[in-house]
């Protein structure tokens, strides 16, 4: 048997507020990646791609698609940089939070 | 300032009122995404990585202190307490939802502002020099030509679906602050030995995937004669520009394709048929015009001030600023002021909703009520008296907004990268911060003296590495960061494309990468008045080669 395949997630925005969501536990919708759900390639992917789309249509969510994951330490993290740095957000703090730290530097 | 007109006013309240209509329908399910995005766009709104995305046109970059604080009202209640200004003298906001997003445009419009056409393939918002109207070397104020192609480029019914995007710049001087030989189209007015007002107008300049500097097709283009010219370059490129593959189809490809000579033959063929037509422009709309922009009355005062030359000896910082971020102003006694949004390791064009605040309240006390985004993503305050100068230094500094960098190594401009933008490779913002961490000290950055840095988190080239004089360029390479460096860009009135110096670097390597490079320059500058840019010239790529890579 081939070594078993790279888990999937679905990833989305929401319509209202555009935030990154990932598809979770019973056709839920979760900012954490953390708390999304894996998905083996197969027929539980293609069901889970029908729902998303259906909620794209249903204009709860924009553009869902398919991420890679890797599982480490039991969290699942995105595979690919832009996927990671989406499901995390900025690397680079912003707003007060940058000014905060400027202010200490200096 | 330029003040709308009640046409200008109702178009925009109707443009708001369409748009809340338009989301509302796409909310309720009438519209789909598929049919919602364009309109979206068309409105100046994204869907990026994280969240929507507002773009924001600042025509020619000139901001009131009014609009200022509406800006800062918007980052206040709709999003995360900031905005980011961009190389295009405009403001992005990053995380507004689309439910509120027609409010926003509605704040936005009360202060005749909008997000029109800073999206999809149309005459995007005209950019100027920073310093138009106040600078000493000026010779023709820009900006009443770059307002007069905003509004004949405002819904222009014949150029609304261009092959591609289509970005415009106006320059005044004989030294170039808008990068006019990288745009479309970049115009330089300029006078005549009759005294008369003309343009040079460049055609087909551009960076992005294939970087371009523009051909002069004609050198002086009589200023009644600006808009039928404009047209006709227009009508040419939208005629025979390519829309088979978007890659080749800005106008730089089709100068490129059919030749220089070409292309001016057939825009002087149009333009023959339709100069004396409507779009001559009249003198009278030129005064009106011009009369929105008069030098504000600045009070009459020394050429050099004693207030500020005995603070400058007790106050290095000061002095250092003021040496930095100032140039001559037309006027006597005044100075035009360059207020760094890059802090030391700082977002490069970022502003909180505090400090657009004060730069609204610094503006009307300070600078005649104006301010203005450079397209290095600064912010200006033009008209400043010297007297004024230790006041407003105190002022900025204590909002974190006084660091002495402009055009020092530590002023980048970097595009939002991977951090914000879906179509990036690589993070911009953490490579342009741990450089300028590197090369903070005050002391190191004179000792280097003017180098630009530029960095893009793709080839898009947001981020002008192509003519920055060091250029960095993100790139993936096998799921992983890299970065390609070039040398020897500029985008001034002798713009050059930066050359690639040879393999990439990693996101650990990069910033060593640039300290060689930039210990190399101080090692074989002739002397200390040799900029970075004019030691490349003078010696091409060998010694920094063999610096980075070594003989082999």
């Amino acid at each position: 048997m081939a070594a078993a395949a790279t888990p999937k997630m679905i990833t989305a925005n929401e319509l209202r507020d555009g935030y990154v969501v990932f598809l979770g536990p019973n056709g839920s919708w979760v900012r954490s990646v953390e708390a999304g759900q894996l998905l083996a390639e197969g027929p539980e992917l293609d069901q889970a791609k029908a729902y998303a789309q259906a909620q794209h249509d249903a204009r709860v969510v924009v553009e869902p698609y398919v991420i890679d994951i890797v599982v480490k330490d039991g969290v699942p993290v995105p595979e690919r940089l832009k996927e990671r740095i989406r499901a995390k957000g900025p690397t680079v703090d912003y707003g007060k939070d940058e000014v905060a730290r400027l202010g200490r530097a200096s | 300032m330029y003040r709308y007109d009640e046409f200008d006013q109702e178009f925009i309240g109707h443009r708001v009122a369409q748009f809340r209509d338009q989301v509302a329908r796409r909310l309720s399910g009438e519209i789909t995404e598929d049919q919602f995005k364009p309109l979206r766009l068309q409105n100046g709104v994204y869907l990026q990585l994280h969240a929507y995305m507002l773009r924001i046109a600042v025509p020619y970059g000139t901001l009131s202190p009014r609009q200022l604080r509406m800006l800062a009202h918007i980052a206040r209640k709709y999003d995360k307490g900031y905005g980011h200004f961009t190389t295009r003298q405009n403001l992005q906001f990053h995380w507004p939802a689309l439910k509120d997003i027609p409010d926003i445009l509605a704040d936005l419009a009360s202060v005749e502002m909008h997000g029109i056409q800073t999206s999809g393939n149309c005459i995007r918002n005209v950019t100027a020099d920073h310093f138009a109207g106040a600078a000493a070397d000026e010779i023709i104020d820009p900006r009443p030509y770059a307002e007069i192609l905003r509004q004949w480029s405002s819904l222009h019914p014949e150029f609304l679906f261009l092959p591609r995007k289509f970005k415009i710049a106006v320059t005044g001087a004989e030294r170039d602050r808008a990068a006019v030989q990288v745009h479309d189209i970049g115009l330089h007015a300029k006078r005549n030995e009759k005294g008369e007002i003309g343009f040079a107008v460049f055609v087909g300049g551009g960076l992005g995937r294939t970087p371009m500097i523009a051909h002069k097709i004609r050198d002086f283009l009589p200023e009644e004669d600006l808009l039928s010219y404009m047209e006709s370059i227009l009508r040419v490129y939208n005629l025979y520009g390519r829309r088979d593959n978007k890659y080749k189809a800005r106008i730089k490809i089709l100068v490129h394709e059919a030749g220089a000579e070409a292309i001016t033959r057939q825009v002087e063929e149009d333009f023959a048929r339709i100069k004396d037509s409507a779009l001559k422009l009249p003198e009278e709309e030129i005064h009106r015009i011009r009369a929105y922009f008069a030098l504000p009355d600045l009070p009459a005062r020394e050429a050099e001030s004693r207030k500020l030359s005995a603070a400058r000896v007790t106050d290095s910082a000061l002095d250092a600023w003021v040496r930095q971020n100032s140039v001559e102003h037309k006027v006597p006694g005044h100075v035009a002021v360059t207020v760094s949004l890059k802090p030391i390791g700082g977002t490069p064009g970022d502003a909180t909703h505090e400090q657009m605040d004060l730069l609204a309240d610094l503006a009307e006390r300070y600078s005649a009520s104006e301010a203005r985004v450079s397209h290095e993503q600064n912010i200006v305050f033009p008209h400043v008296a010297k007297d004024d100068l230790p006041e407003l230094f105190a002022e900025l500094q204590r909002s974190g907004l006084a660091t002495a960098n402009a055009g020092l190594i530590t002023d980048i401009i970097s595009c939002p990268g991977l951090d914000y933008c879906s179509l990036a490779n690589a993070r911009s913002i953490p490579v342009a911060q741990r450089i300028s961490e590197r090369f903070g000290a005050p002391e190191r950055q004179r000792l280097i003296g003017d180098l630009k840095i530029k960095i893009s988190g793709c080839i898009n080239a947001c981020g002008h590495h192509h003519v920055g004089h060091i250029g960095i360029l993100g790139v993936e390479k096998k799921g992983e960061e890299f970065y390609q460096i070039t040398l020897g860009g500029s985008g001034d009135e002798h713009t050059s494309i930066g050359e690639i110096i040879g393999r990439g670097f990693s996101s650990e390597e990069v910033v060593d990468a640039i300290e060689t490079i930039v210990d190399k320059y101080l090692e074989v500058r002739e002397r200390p008045e040799e900029t970075f840019l004019a030691t490349y010239r003078r010696l091409g790529q060998e010694p920094f080669k063999e610096a980075l890579y070594g003989d082999a």
